[in-house]
């Protein structure tokens, strides 16, 4: 539709977030984010609970909608319609529409408690991209056998394990075919040796190149495999860059104070 | 039990283990009841005025069956229709729209309002309201003009009130059902690109668990209260039992007979309310016909 031509000959971000600020009532959550990430790239945020991560990664797939700035996703802007220098809001159908190619796991899982592992997968490709059941299926089982989980299809999630219906929740995200992944907290709902199975879910992910932005608090993980870490505190983003920069010589005392109490948690 | 043996053979003793004893208020209690009771069934069986042979006499008969077949329909199509009405209230008071939360608040305060018995005599009585019903446009022409009485019917009135009753309270019950469900669901669904129809879809299923309860509660409330319609001669179950005593004077057998019935369909009611409770909770509780998930993985689930 409208593809901004921002910068001309720079590639555009995946994901682009330009001056977002987010208020609950009083409350300001986000106080003007700049932030972007390109295709393939892994970006990890970190920062302390109340610090406005998962309020921004809701940003991106318009599950909330920015109240100031922008935020363009493969090019499209977020929940709005430019006309002049107005905003619009799009309907709720319009929105959905926008959300299609953006896939979010959550903390808690979140998978429908009455559909079994391949029904949650294929219900996004059979009701929203009328794929035809038997090509839905045989692509579920796919993604099934990608996150370990083939002999799984025909349970419920409450016969699953934490970690097991985690990775069945990454995999129905993926049965949309998304451009962009977003990750909330995906292992801190998970009893400590169930950790290891989705993150290295989410690792290989990242090595078949996979834009991803993922909320975490294992710092382990963040430097093993974001290209970016994006340290956030009281809704801004206080430093960004490469894991070996932020996690091992961060410069604000904030971030220095936060890796050292999430460190000693371990 | 068994345990309790075990344990004493354990430790080489026998201690037999009994409940403390009861105190003097129960015992008092137990007499109280107990004469109670047994003062009542020798009434219930020697006094003449309950009229038990007039019971057994209209019970089964098919003046008293056929207000019962009227009772059982009017429950079953207020219930349906109310469902149905509820369901659309309820997506109104759930909606974004402010008008629509508006407008569903306003009809579920103004029919939760006024006393049920109220409603049924105003629809009753609406022709000296609207004696004739106009089909047209607002300030525009008129296609078609009826007479209302021959519309509403004391039939139609009935339904018309019932229905228009129930639609309140059965909108208040699917309402706590749809926000029972985990907002987690709700985000999932829109995180995967589903329009708020197709939401809807994913979280009904899941909300019938917490609406089954309260709905068969509410279909048990409504049979009773199709009792109410008899007030404008509709020959319910109720009205068929009043038009056979205003004949033979037997009212107490009589309404003693209508009882029966009506106790005997809320008993039914309330075991098929258990049954279906039991069915649907385990749809949220791992089935046991299946072997349960093993902790140790099969090979395939490891990932390398």
């Amino acid at each position: 539709m409208t593809m901004t031509t921002k910068g001309g000959s720079v590639p555009t971000p995946k994901v682009d977030l330009q001056g977002v600020i987010k208020r609950f009532g009083d409350l300001q959550v986000l106080n003007g984010i700049d932030l972007q990430i390109s295709s393939g790239e892994v970006c990890c945020l970190i920062g302390p609970s109340g610090s406005g991560k998962s309020t921004l990664l809701r940003m991106v797939n318009g599950l909330l909608l920015t109240d100031e700035g922008r935020v363009y996703v493969d090019g499209t802007l977020m929940g709005f319609r430019e006309e002049g220098n107005d905003l619009i809001g799009i309907t709720s159908p319009q929105l959905a529409r926008q959300r299609r190619n953006i896939g979010m796991v959550f903390q808690r899982f979140n998978l429908f408690p009455h559909l079994t592992a391949l029904d949650n997968v294929t219900i996004g490709p059979i009701k929203l991209l009328q794929m035809n059941r038997k090509k839905a299926e045989n692509k579920a089982q796919e993604l099934l056998a990608q996150v370990g989980l083939s002999a799984r299809a025909s349970y419920y999630p409450n016969e699953l394990s934490g970690g097991q219906q985690q990775r069945i929740a990454i995999a129905r995200a993926l049965a949309m075919d998304p451009s962009v992944m977003l990750f909330d907290e995906p292992t801190s709902a998970l009893d400590p040796e169930l950790v290891g199975e989705v993150l290295s879910v989410i690792k290989s992910l990242a090595a078949d190149g996979m834009t991803m932005l993922v909320v975490t608090h294992e710092i382990s993980f963040a430097r093993e495999v974001a290209d970016t870490v994006v340290f956030m505190d009281q809704g801004k983003i206080v430093e960004k860059g490469p894991p070996e920069q932020i996690l091992t010589r961060p410069q604000s005392g904030r971030t220095q104070d936060f890796l050292a109490r999430a460190t000693e948690a371990r | 039990m068994t345990a309790d043996i075990q344990e004493s053979v354990q430790t080489g003793q026998t201690d037999k283990r009994k409940p403390p004893p009861r105190g003097k208020m129960t015992y008092v209690a137990i007499a109280v009841v107990t004469i109670g009771l047994l003062g009542l069934a020798q009434d219930v069986v020697t006094n003449p005025n309950f009229g038990w042979r007039v019971v057994a006499q209209y019970v089964f008969s098919g003046y008293i069956l056929k207000g019962l077949t009227l009772t059982i329909a009017l429950t079953v199509l207020v219930m349906l229709l109310g469902t149905l009405g509820g369901l659309v209230i309820a997506m109104m008071r759930i909606s974004n729209s402010v008008f629509l939360k508006i407008v569903a608040n306003c009809y579920i305060n103004l029919f939760r309002g006024i006393p049920l018995l109220i409603q049924v005599l105003f629809w009753f009585n609406i022709a000296a309201l609207f004696p004739n019903i106009r089909i047209g446009i607002p300030f525009g022409p008129t296609f078609s003009e009826l007479d209302t009485n021959m519309l509403v019917t004391p039939f139609i009135a009935a339904v018309i009130a019932l229905t228009l009753n129930e639609i309140a309270y059965m909108a208040e019950i699917i309402r706590g059902g749809l926000l029972g469900v985990d907002s987690g669901q709700y985000e999932a669904a829109e995180a995967l690109g589903m329009p708020p129809r197709m939401t809807l879809n994913v979280i009904l299923p899941q909300a019938i668990r917490i609406i089954i309860p309260p709905t068969a509660n509410q279909l048990i409330t409504t049979f009773k209260n199709t009792a109410l319609v008899s007030v404008i001669g509709l020959a319910d179950l109720l009205h068929s039992a009043q038009i056979v005593y205003a004949i033979n004077y037997q009212t107490i057998p009589l309404l003693i007979t209508a009882s029966l019935w009506y106790l005997l369909l809320s008993s039914l009611l309330n075991w098929l309310q258990s049954v279906l409770e039991k069915r649907y909770s385990k749809g949220f509780q791992p089935r046991t016909n299946r072997r349960k998930p093993s902790t140790d993985k099969t090979p395939e689930e490891t990932l390398v």
